[in-house]
């Protein structure tokens, strides 16, 4: 599913990632831990083709993202990979069902709001779906960004900090339905924090 | 969910800003379809009513006073003129047609012009009702005086001195109405027409002829007070208003010179208006610009996130141009329902003012023109905020947050 080698990427002098190998197989469900300013970010940007790396090669989902380019990347990004943010970054002016119908539009799916109203009911929020991302808690709102993340059923689920800002039984849910959503449509679930409370529940790590 | 829902509902979210830009979009859009329409109506109907008078003849004084006056009936008339002079032009070789008017009296703001057949037949008014004067004192409604006064064939009124919105004393003879005209957009529209006679008539009987030799005496003293000629040739335009001009008490007015002077004199002030309604429109644009760039800082991470979701940098910048595109539409659709509401209530007042009609519900394809550069500016305002969001980089904004 991943397979990542001898990967290095600079920000102008400055090495803010080194990683010879790293390979992950289709389903599994890893950490990346690591202190702040370790790459954790960069190593998940690099996986979903946000950046390109200064040297090595990244193979994601069957494609060398090194030899995707603009448009092409782009669509790719949009249909294999799901991706959810420290920060929660829900689009303000649009509701909870536009946000997933926004990701249905960028993706180029059809936009379904049936599979929209699943996805926000399994994550325990179906009843907000017309509510403005600033009339949910915290906890709801990262919620939305997971259901946002799976909506279009990417083979790869990113999560960057998902319980950063969350208090423990929140936290402990965050990681609890990205688990389970990405389990039910059989997705690889790569997480990065460095949030002790999320320790314990993944088997594979990668320490940074 | 599509490019323009996206970007209405980012607009919808931003009411202050977005009625700022499509306010002062309207205004512009609407000002210069006022202009458009006013000027163009004006233009056209002056034109028309115009046609086929190549000279008017009338006393001395301001030409332009005359031909406002002798064709347009907006003026009063410079004074009078011996009937002898129709008779001289009628023989002239260059005159194809001479068509002498008496003007002095008005009934309810309305002037009353004696003229011949000849006259409303000229701008192909037919009469709706009745039939035509035949003996004097009788006297025909054009469409619009029919209108206003609600009078018709068979009613009487008494014509009061004087043109203008203060006429003086009526006099004592009464007109009957035996025909109402139809409606034929040109100037007898507003008139009332009579015989040449029943003028003469009206301000005689103010003397009042006491034998024969009065009589004679008064019919040799007898005047009209503008004729309107036709060339024979367009030869004629290189020598007989010199010839008439050069009679100590005739002057000739050129309608067409006339009327482009006049247009000279108020252009002025019209392209000052143009020129204040561009401001506006280039005022909008500016703000269009200056909303969405400094939206940008704040919505750096939507639109990070966005492409995260997949989105290309080519579908950022269609974005932004998209809502660019909605302001300015909107700003246009609001100008062009503005102008055309300020004419129609300009039109209204006009009308109360026995003017020149304007109205709101006539396009000029110039329309089609402002409403492309009006749109033009707009987008053209979008491109570099557009750019920027474009160039957004995703990885940086979001490591950032």
């Amino acid at each position: 599913m991943i397979a990542v080698r001898s990967l290095a990427h600079r920000y102008g002098a400055a090495e803010a990632l080194r990683l010879s190998e790293w390979k992950v197989a289709q389903g599994e469900r890893w950490l990346v831990l690591g202190r702040s300013g370790s790459g954790k970010t960069t190593l998940l940007h690099v996986i979903a083709g946000l950046i390109r790396p200064t040297e090595g090669e990244v193979e994601v989902a069957g494609e060398n993202l090194c030899r995707l380019e603009g448009a092409r990347l782009d669509r790719w990004r949009a249909t294999s990979v799901g991706i959810v943010l420290q920060a929660l970054h829900l689009v303000k002016h649009l509701s909870v069902r536009d946000n997933l119908r926004l990701a249905q539009y960028l993706a180029k799916a059809p936009q379904d709001d049936k599979r929209i109203d699943d996805t926000l009911g399994a994550l325990g929020v179906g009843a907000k779906s017309s509510r403005r991302p600033s009339e949910l808690s915290q906890g709801e709102q990262q919620r939305v960004a997971i259901a946002r993340a799976v909506v279009n059923r990417p083979k790869l689920v990113l999560a960057d900090e998902p319980t950063a800002n969350l208090d423990d039984a929140a936290a402990a849910t965050v990681v609890e339905l990205l688990t389970e959503q990405a389990g039910r449509q059989g997705a690889t679930l790569v997480v990065a924090t460095h949030d002790a409370r999320v320790k314990g529940k993944f088997r594979e790590r990668l320490e940074l | 969910m599509n490019l323009a829902t996206l970007s209405a509902s980012y607009l919808r979210a931003r009411p202050l800003n977005t009625a700022l830009s499509v306010i002062l979009l309207a205004l512009g859009v609407g000002t210069i379809v006022l202009l458009l329409l006013v000027v163009g109506q004006a233009e056209e109907r002056m034109h028309r009513d115009a046609r086929g008078v190549d000279l008017v003849v009338g006393a001395k004084g301001s030409p332009m006073q005359l031909m406002l006056a002798g064709i347009y009936h907006l003026d009063a008339p410079t004074g009078n003129i011996p009937l002898s002079t129709v008779a001289l032009l009628s023989k002239n070789r260059m005159v194809k047609r001479a068509m002498p008017l008496a003007l002095g009296d008005s009934w309810k703001g309305h002037r009353i012009v004696g003229a011949g057949k000849e006259y409303p037949d000229h701008y192909g008014a037919e009469l709706r009702d009745g039939r035509f004067y035949q003996k004097p004192m009788e006297a025909v409604l054009g469409y619009e005086v029919a209108q206003r006064t609600g009078v018709g064939v068979g009613a009487t009124f008494k014509g009061a001195h004087g043109i203008g919105s203060d006429p003086g004393d009526e006099h004592e003879d009464s007109y009957t109405v035996v025909g109402v005209l139809a409606k034929s957009g040109s100037v007898v529209d507003r008139l009332v027409l009579t015989s040449i006679e029943s003028v003469w008539q009206v301000h005689e009987q103010h003397q009042g002829p006491q034998d024969d030799a009065d009589r004679k005496a008064l019919e040799e003293a007898r005047e009209v007070t503008v004729v309107l000629v036709q060339y024979a040739s367009p030869l004629a335009a290189a020598t007989l208003p010199r010839q008439i001009n050069s009679q100590s008490e005739l002057q000739a007015a050129s309608p067409a010179y006339e009327t482009a002077r006049l247009f000279r004199i108020v252009g002025v002030g019209i392209e000052a208006l143009r020129g204040f309604a561009a401001v506006l429109i280039l005022a909008a644009g500016l703000s269009v610009f200056i909303a969405l760039y400094t939206a940008l800082e704040e919505r750096r991470y939507e639109l990070a996130v966005m492409r995260t979701l997949g989105a290309s940098p080519g579908k950022l910048f269609g974005l932004l141009i998209g809502e660019a595109f909605v302001l300015s539409l909107l700003g246009v659709i609001l100008g062009l329902v503005l102008g055309h509401g300020l004419a129609a209530a300009l039109g209204a007042w006009l009308e109360s003012q026995q003017q020149y009609p304007v109205t709101g519900l006539e396009w000029r394809p110039e329309e089609l023109w402002v409403a492309g550069t009006a749109l033009g500016v707009g987008v053209i305002a979008a491109l570099v905020p557009a750019w920027r969001a474009y160039r957004t980089d995703v990885s940086r904004t979001l490591a950032r947050g």
